[in-house]
């Protein structure tokens, strides 16, 4: 080791692999360590534990009448309560059988047929559908309309036409009691 | 400034820490083309929009406040009781399109003379690391303010990353820390806001470096030879520069001081509101035509429909990779052209692609800001291919198979025949 000055004479083949597997091994292991410190600093900016916690909200349900929609604010985002009439209920089961982009049954889409709960924002880039108040336009299929590149969804927030990929996406949820739903 | 003229104590500072010989070296007795035109002097205007960027910024940070509750009303604050607040924040908001301008004609300058060639492709790749640090710096700038457009401007582009493939929406939430555009995001944009200027100084710094290794290319795209074909930076294109910049600095005047919302978009003072979305988002101006290139992919674009494209990603995949694309292949810029001569002059079919070319990103840009619907997408599909044909195809073809006209034997030369003839 100390005769470096001509490493041609000094340098013997074990001599050669071990410093070898000396410095393979050194590198790996400062590779994972590396790797390990810098994990922290990608992971802070996951969502932190309080923001976490935002987890549950309780909605109302009595005053939403046959035909009405509400829009409540969970986990920062809009979720979509709608309690919907008769007909789209009828002719969300009937377009099971339609091509759908994205295909799942309306039975599959509610817990009870005449609450229909979904995330209101759009699959697409995110924009929130238009078509839950009154006076909005709820596209071709009778359901939501997004503006903002044009994708219609139907009365089971199935995507129908345009460029979102998927349907409205359900989030969890359950009955407390007759007009009491919980969120999350 | 030679040795000798230095005064002792400059010249006991310079034995230590050469600052002075440098200074005398890169801006003095720099050795410049004598022939450069006024497209030269966008590089150094946007080295001073960005002091001026820096400058602003880091005022309106001592005022505004990253928080969803706050950040809307300290802008306006801001604009109404910080004394000469109003003045600062619209040197920084209008400065950020002029800091586009000046790139884009600069860029554009670079690729009419084929300034990308040998020797300044790595020049030439600095340059285009630039432009993507420039528009990450103005994308979150643009959502400090936390408007409508702040707000739905950076969903739908975080948005973009959910397009990826199994690992899109972890992505997406990891950027927003939370399950929306929220204040963590906010917060985080505010700071990376703040760094990314201080990353460009340093690309800038890279750039003028390269730059300094060749020397500027010039007008006739030949390389100085001789000291007849060179002048000294000092006083030739200081004063030059210092011209250019008062006629630069009139045209910003006016929009600060005249129309200091023109480049803006009347939504953004409106305060967010994350459960409505405005019913027409657009971008900023700069981002327009990526904007376009993205939009142009839905399902029946025939570049994606009919080409393998269509097999492998979903639509929306290929449009956000196309965007990124758009740009990430003018890094290939110096090996897509095969010429031998340089400047356009000499290049007149060229020349005239490049022309279209330039419409071409004109005509996106309008498209990038109309709604996607009617023959907008049309145009936005033929003009989307255009760009990518251009750069793949005409490119690497009329560059090789173009007959350059001679250019002349050296820049002195040229000088002198003009003057006589
Ligand atoms: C590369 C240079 C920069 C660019 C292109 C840029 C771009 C922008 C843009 C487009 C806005 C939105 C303006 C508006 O609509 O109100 C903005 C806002 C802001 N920027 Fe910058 N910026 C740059 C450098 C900086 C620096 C160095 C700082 C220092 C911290 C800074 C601090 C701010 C602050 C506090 C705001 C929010 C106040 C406001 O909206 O006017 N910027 N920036
Ligand atoms: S975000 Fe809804 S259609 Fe694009």
């Amino acid at each position: 080791m100390s005769d470096t000055a001509d490493p041609a004479a000094s340098a013997e083949i074990d001599e050669q692999t071990r410093r070898d597997f000396l410095f393979t091994t050194t590198a790996a292991v400062g590779a994972v360590g590396l790797a390990t410190a810098v994990w922290p600093f990608i992971d802070q900016m996951n969502p932190a534990a309080d923001t976490l916690a935002l987890a549950s909200t309780e909605v109302d349900l009595g005053p939403i009448e046959e035909g009405q929609s509400i829009t409540v604010v969970w986990r920062g985002k809009p979720v979509f309560v709608r309690h919907r009439t008769a007909d789209e209920i009828k002719s969300a089961g009937e377009d099971d059988k339609a091509e759908l982009p994205d295909p799942e049954t309306d039975a599959a889409r509610v817990q009870q047929p005449k609450w229909l709960v979904m995330i209101g924002i759009c699959t697409h880039l995110g924009c929130i559908p238009l078509g839950n108040k009154s006076g909005e336009p709820k596209g071709e299929f009778g359901g939501w309309f997004c503006p903002c590149h044009g994708s219609h969804y139907d009365t089971s927030g199935r995507i129908r036409k345009g460029p979102a990929p998927n349907n409205l996406p359900i989030p969890a949820y359950n009955f407390l009691s007759d007009t009491k739903m919980k969120i999350g | 400034m030679s040795e000798k003229q230095m005064h002792p104590i400059i010249k006991w500072i310079d034995y230590r820490l050469p600052v002075f010989s440098f200074m005398e070296h890169e801006l003095h007795e720099y050795p410049t083309p004598k022939n450069l035109n006024y497209w030269w002097n966008f590089g150094s205007l946007a080295g001073i929009v960005l002091v001026i960027m820096l400058v602003t910024g880091i005022v309106l940070a001592m005022h505004y406040t990253a928080h969803v509750d706050y950040a809307f009303d300290s802008v306006e604050r801001i604009m109404r009781d910080v004394n000469y607040g109003w003045l600062i924040r619209y040197i920084h908001m209008n400065g950020g399109s002029m800091f586009f301008i000046v790139v884009y004609i600069h860029m554009f300058r670079g690729l009419y003379y084929g300034s990308y060639q040998a020797p300044r492709e790595i020049l030439w790749m600095i340059g285009v690391f630039i432009l993507l640090a420039m528009m990450a710096t103005a994308f979150m700038g643009y959502v400090l303010p936390w408007g409508q457009m702040s707000f739905w401007g950076a969903t739908v582009i975080t948005n973009l990353f959910s397009a990826i493939p199994i690992v899109g929406d972890s992505i997406v939430t990891l950027l927003w820390g939370g399950f929306s555009v929220d204040n963590p995001t906010l917060n985080r944009f505010f700071s990376l806001h703040y760094l990314m200027p201080f990353v460009i100084v340093g690309l800038v710094v890279l750039h003028l470096w390269a730059l300094h290794m060749h020397k500027s290319n010039n007008p006739l795209g030949i390389d100085a030879k001789t000291d007849q074909d060179s002048l000294p930076f000092h006083p030739y294109y200081t004063i030059k520069d210092l011209f250019g910049l008062g006629a630069f600095l009139i045209f910003f005047a006016y929009f600060v001081f005249f129309q200091p919302n023109f480049f803006g978009e009347p939504d953004n003072y409106i305060v967010a509101n994350p459960l409505q979305t405005p019913p027409h988002i657009v971008p900023e101006w700069y981002f327009l035509p990526y904007y376009a290139i993205l939009r142009a992919f839905t399902a029946d674009f025939f570049l994606y429909a009919y080409t393998p494209i269509a097999w492998i990603m979903s639509a929306k995949l290929a449009g956000v990779l196309a965007m990124f694309a758009s740009i990430l292949l003018l890094l290939l810029m110096p090996w897509l052209d095969g010429s031998k001569v340089k400047s356009s002059k000499f290049r007149p079919v060229y020349a005239m692609f490049f022309w279209i070319f330039f419409l071409d990103c004109i005509v996106l840009g309008v498209v990038g800001g109309k709604p996607a619907e009617g023959v907008w997408i049309y145009i936005g599909q033929a003009t989307t291919t255009y760009y990518f044909v251009h750069l793949l195809v005409i490119i690497p073809l009329v560059s090789r198979l173009e007959r350059p006209k001679t250019p002349p034997e050296s820049i002195s030369a040229a000088v002198t025949s003009k003057a006589e003839g």
